[in-house]
Parts: structure tokens; C-alpha cells; sequence
């Protein structure tokens, strides 16, 4: 039975990185051959840092990922606090709105406000690009962020505030001094969500980019409409190693942080 | 607390961008090029029903290979010691990370044909088949990429199951088979059914894995719309209308199968 579970799960793991794994090797090939490997070179390395369209949609896709999950943050927090207070029918109803485009399909999302932003570029003279793009970002960032800080606050106890509050302070130094501390954890994980989804999204940005400005999936699916280039491997390999790199240092961290408070508690 | 004040600015923002950006698909879907009222975009939407029955066939072969594989998996996982357990987790969830473009093109390299497949099935005298641009192609490109939402709800599900319990049930004399069964299977369910509404929903909808590696042979539902707002058939009543229907397939969907799923099912935990 053991040994069993152990070849499921080799073969599972075949299966999940064969393929990441190919396309890494590949990315090191001297001809453009997907199947024969004629040689070894950095060359589409090089081809990935001086192709000016990539480096360009890469910093667009920075940009707007920090940009929006700061802005969603901020925006989904603030909600978060507000909708705690609401009765509870117009919170319900709120919430409901809110999971709408967690649930529905992106491609509805993205075509939604496709439609928006066409039927009001027709009549205030406007163009798709960077605002629209942070607009859509924002729209599908937020409800993660209020998804997010909904139970810690719900989790908070609430005389803190008030305690706060009675102590001296105004409801502004309540917030940020007592509220926010307490809140902090889904926040943080809120903007991360945010900044993830936002650096990753292809369909919802494909449907509200315009021609003018692209963001790095955007440009990756034209390049893969297009002849094969082995520079996409290189851009793989590239953001598989980062995405490894950024997974092991946050386990060691865990691991570490967990182990101090098992050391602390005894 | 009291104060309903900060949610106004992301209330404003919820009507002006979730809200009527959704009445915007009704408002298109059901008026002509002139905005006057009209049935036939809705109506016109039958005549692709070979496609949303497609769609709809390939996401369910999708799902259930998924959940075949995923299953067996996550009881694995919860088998191991918990350091491993977080670290095969995280290993199993790590290529979900890399964009899914980069994972579908990955696969296109692999099964085209000069491909690596195909390269190694001719060493010793086989083929070359045809894989790319197959119905099969698009169902393994949706099980790769799906797969990672599948394990995790089940997985977070089952790791919550009590040990005791299933001790239990081995002291009042199941074997490993019948425990399985009539204890860990019906405490999983909620992770399964949200497993399910995770996998099916993208992959009813997608149109990049088709477009890959389907060819233009097997059209979806996701490319028929994405033709109608991008492509060559610029027509995006059309297009609002058959995003119109495959929103509520999807919504009746979730809403059957929600009725069983589990409250949380830790959508992004690693």
C-alpha cells in the first residue's frame, strides 16, 4: 500500500513538471527544435532582455499590479470595516455583489467591462489602456481583499475599539492604532492575493487592455499565437525559478516562525 | 463602531463597475446595433448549442479526471507526517503559480508534431501521432491546469477529518476499504463538490487552452465569445448574449451544487 501511494504520487509529480521541465531545458537549445537538443546557450536569454515589447509589458504589469492591489487594499479595507457595520439585509446583498466576480466566469468579467468602457469610450471620447486596465484590475482585486479581512474582523473583539475610544482616542486613532493592528494579517494576505492574481491575470486584462498597452500575459499569449520562440522558455524558466525561489524563502520563514513560537510556549 | 461610512467608496465603485457593467451585458444582449429592443441575439444563441454542448462535455471529462486524480492524492497527503505534508502540498501547488499560458504552451512543445512525444514514440518506430489540435489535447490542457484546484479543497477538507474518528471506525471493525467508504468519503464531500464548482467553472469558460490546443477545430464557448468582442466576427450583441447564457449556466451550476459544498474551501491557502 505504501509503496503504492509512493508511485501515485512520483507519477502525479511526472505529470505536474515533465513539462516545466522540457520547457526549461529546451529554453537553453542552440536551434529553435522543441524535440532535438543540438547545443547549449544563453542566447534567448539575452534575445528575452533586449526584446524591448517584453521589458516593456513587464514593467506595465509591475506597475499595474502595484498600483491596484495598493489601491484595492486600501478600498477593500475600508469596505470591510464599513460592511461590518451594515444591518443585515443590505449586508447581505453587499456581499453577494461582491462575490460576483469571484464566482463568475473571468471571461464574463472581462467582457462586462469590456462593454462598460466601450459604451462610455463611444460617448466621452476616452481609449483603453493604462486607466482602464488599473479600473478592471481593481474591480476583480477587491472583493479578495474584503474576502480576506471580513473574518478577522469578525474574529476581533469589539468592546477593543471602544476601550480605545474611552481611553482618549478619536475614531481615526482608534482605527489605525487598535483596529488595524488586529486586522493586519488578512489585510497583508488581501494585498498579497491582490498583487498575485493582478501580476498573473491574462483574461480579464486581454478584454480591457486596448491596443496600445499590453501587460506580460497579454504579450505572452500574441507571442505564443505566433511562430514558435524559444524565448518564452527563457521567460519560463525565468518566473519558475522566481516563483521557487519566493515559495521556499516563505516556508523557511514559516517554518522558523512556527518553530519559535512551539519554543516559546513551553 | 457603527460607522457604515468607509464602505461608501468601494459601494460606489461596486455599482458603477460590478454592478452596471453586468446590466450592460443584459442591455447589449438584448438590443441591436441601433439600441432598440430586440430577442434575436438571445434567440440566435441556439443555434450554437453543438458548441455549449461541447463545452460543457469536455469541462465534465475534465472534472472527473481531475477528481479521479485528485482524490486519491489528498488521502495520500493526509497519510504523511505533517512537515512533509506541507512541503509536498506546497510542491503538488507550485506550477499553479507560473502563468497558464507558459503551463498550456508548455504542453503544446510536448505534444505537437515534431514534438518531444512524438520524437521519443519514433525512436523506437511509433507514429507520429496526432495529438495537438485533438479534443484530447484540450481535456489534458484543462486537467493540467485545473488540477491544482481540485487537490486543495479536498485536501483542506479531509486534513480536518479527525484521526480518532477513523479509529473509531477501525475499532468497531472496518478495514482500511470500508473506512474509507463509510467515513472518509462522506466527511470529504464538501470538499469535492468544491472542488468541482472550482474546476468546472474555469474550464467551461476558457478559451485559451482550446485556441492552443485544440486548433480551431474545437470551438468553445470562451472562443466563441472572445470572436465576438476580439476577433473576426465583430458583433458584441451576439457576444453579450451568449455570455449572458453562459452566465446563468454557470450560476444555476453553482447554486445546485453549492447547496452541498463547504463553507470555506481555502481558495488560495499554500
Amino acid at each position: 500500500m505504501k509503496k503504492l501511494a509512493k508511485v501515485y504520487l512520483a507519477l502525479v509529480m511526472m505529470f505536474l513538471y515533465v513539462p516545466i521541465f522540457v520547457l526549461i531545458v529546451f529554453s537553453f537549445n542552440t536551434t529553435k527544435s522543441r524535440s532535438v537538443m543540438s547545443g547549449f546557450t544563453f542566447d534567448w536569454y539575452i534575445k528575452l532582455f533586449k526584446n524591448e515589447i517584453i521589458m516593456s509589458s513587464l514593467m506595465n504589469t509591475i506597475i499595474i499590479a502595484v498600483l491596484a492591489s495598493i489601491v484595492s487594499t486600501i478600498l477593500g479595507t475600508a469596505a470591510a470595516v464599513g460592511i461590518k457595520n451594515m444591518k443585515k439585509v443590505p449586508k447581505a446583498i453587499v456581499l453577494n455583489i461582491t462575490n460576483f466576480p469571484i464566482i463568475n466566469p473571468e471571461i464574463v468579467t472581462g467582457v462586462s467591462l469590456m462593454l462598460l468602457f466601450v459604451f462610455f469610450a463611444a460617448r466621452m471620447n476616452f481609449e483603453f489602456g493604462f486607466v482602464t486596465l488599473l479600473i478592471a484590475h481593481i474591480t476583480f482585486d477587491v472583493p479578495y481583499v474584503i474576502l480576506n479581512v471580513m473574518p478577522k474582523l469578525n474574529q476581533m473583539d469589539p468592546f477593543v475599539y471602544e476601550a480605545a475610544q474611552d481611553l482618549g482616542c478619536n475614531p481615526l486613532q482608534a482605527f489605525f492604532k487598535v483596529v488595524l493592528p488586529e486586522i493586519m494579517p488578512g489585510v497583508v494576505s488581501g494585498f498579497l492575493i491582490s498583487f498575485t492574481f493582478s501580476l498573473d491575470d491574462f483574461i480579464i486584462s486581454y478584454f480591457t487592455c486596448g491596443s496600445s498597452m499590453q501587460t506580460l500575459p497579454v504579450t505572452i499569449y500574441s507571442m505564443t499565437r505566433r511562430k514558435v520562440s524559444p524565448e518564452i522558455n527563457a521567460l519560463s524558466t525565468i518566473i519558475f525559478l522566481t516563483v521557487v525561489v519566493i515559495l521556499v524563502i516563505k516556508n523557511i520563514v514559516e517554518i522558523k516562525s512556527n518553530a519559535k513560537e512551539k519554543g516559546e510556549r513551553r | 463602531m457603527k460607522n457604515k461610512l468607509p464602505a461608501a467608496p468601494y459601494l460606489v465603485w461596486m455599482i458603477v463597475f460590478i454592478l452596471v457593467p453586468l446590466i450592460m451585458v443584459a442591455y447589449f444582449a438584448f438590443t441591436d446595433k441601433d439600441a432598440h429592443f430586440t430577442l434575436d441575439y438571445v434567440s440566435n444563441v441556439a443555434q450554437y448549442t453543438p458548441i455549449f454542448v461541447r463545452s460543457i462535455w469536455l469541462a465534465l471529462i475534465s472534472t472527473v479526471i481531475c477528481l479521479f486524480i485528485a482524490y486519491p492524492l489528498a488521502y495520500i497527503l493526509i497519510g504523511m507526517n505533517t512537515n512533509i505534508q506541507s512541503t509536498m502540498l506546497m510542491i503538488v501547488m507550485l506550477p499553479m503559480w507560473m502563468n497558464f499560458l507558459l503551463r498550456t504552451y508548455a504542453w503544446m512543445a510536448l505534444l505537437g508534431n515534431n514534438g518531444l512525444i512524438n520524437a521519443l514514440l519514433g525512436l523506437v518506430g511509433l507514429g507520429p501521432f496526432k495529438m495537438l489540435n485533438t479534443e484530447g489535447a484540450v481535456v489534458l490542457g484543462m486537467v493540467y491546469n485545473y488540477l491544482p484546484f481540485m487537490i486543495l479543497p479536498i485536501y483542506s477538507v479531509m486534513v480536518k477529518i479527525d484521526k480518532s474518528v477513523l479509529e473509531a471506525a477501525a475499532d468497531l471493525g472496518c478495514n482500511p476499504a470500508k473506512t474509507m467508504l463509510k467515513v472518509v468519503f462522506p466527511l470529504s464531500l464538501p470538499g469535492v463538490f468544491s472542488g468541482i464548482t472550482m474546476v468546472f467553472v474555469p474550464a467551461i469558460s476558457t478559451f485559451i487552452i482550446s485556441r492552443m490546443l485544440g486548433g480551431g477545430g474545437n470551438l468553445l464557448i470562451g472562443d466563441l465569445i472572445e470572436m465576438q468582442f476580439l476577433g473576426n466576427s465583430y458583433n458584441i450583441n451576439l457576444g453579450a448574449a451568449i455570455s449572458l447564457v453562459l452566465m446563468v449556466i454557470v450560476l444555476l451550476i453553482m447554486t445546485i451544487l453549492n447547496q452541498f459544498g463547504a463553507d470555506d474551501d481555502g481558495v488560495m491557502v499554500i
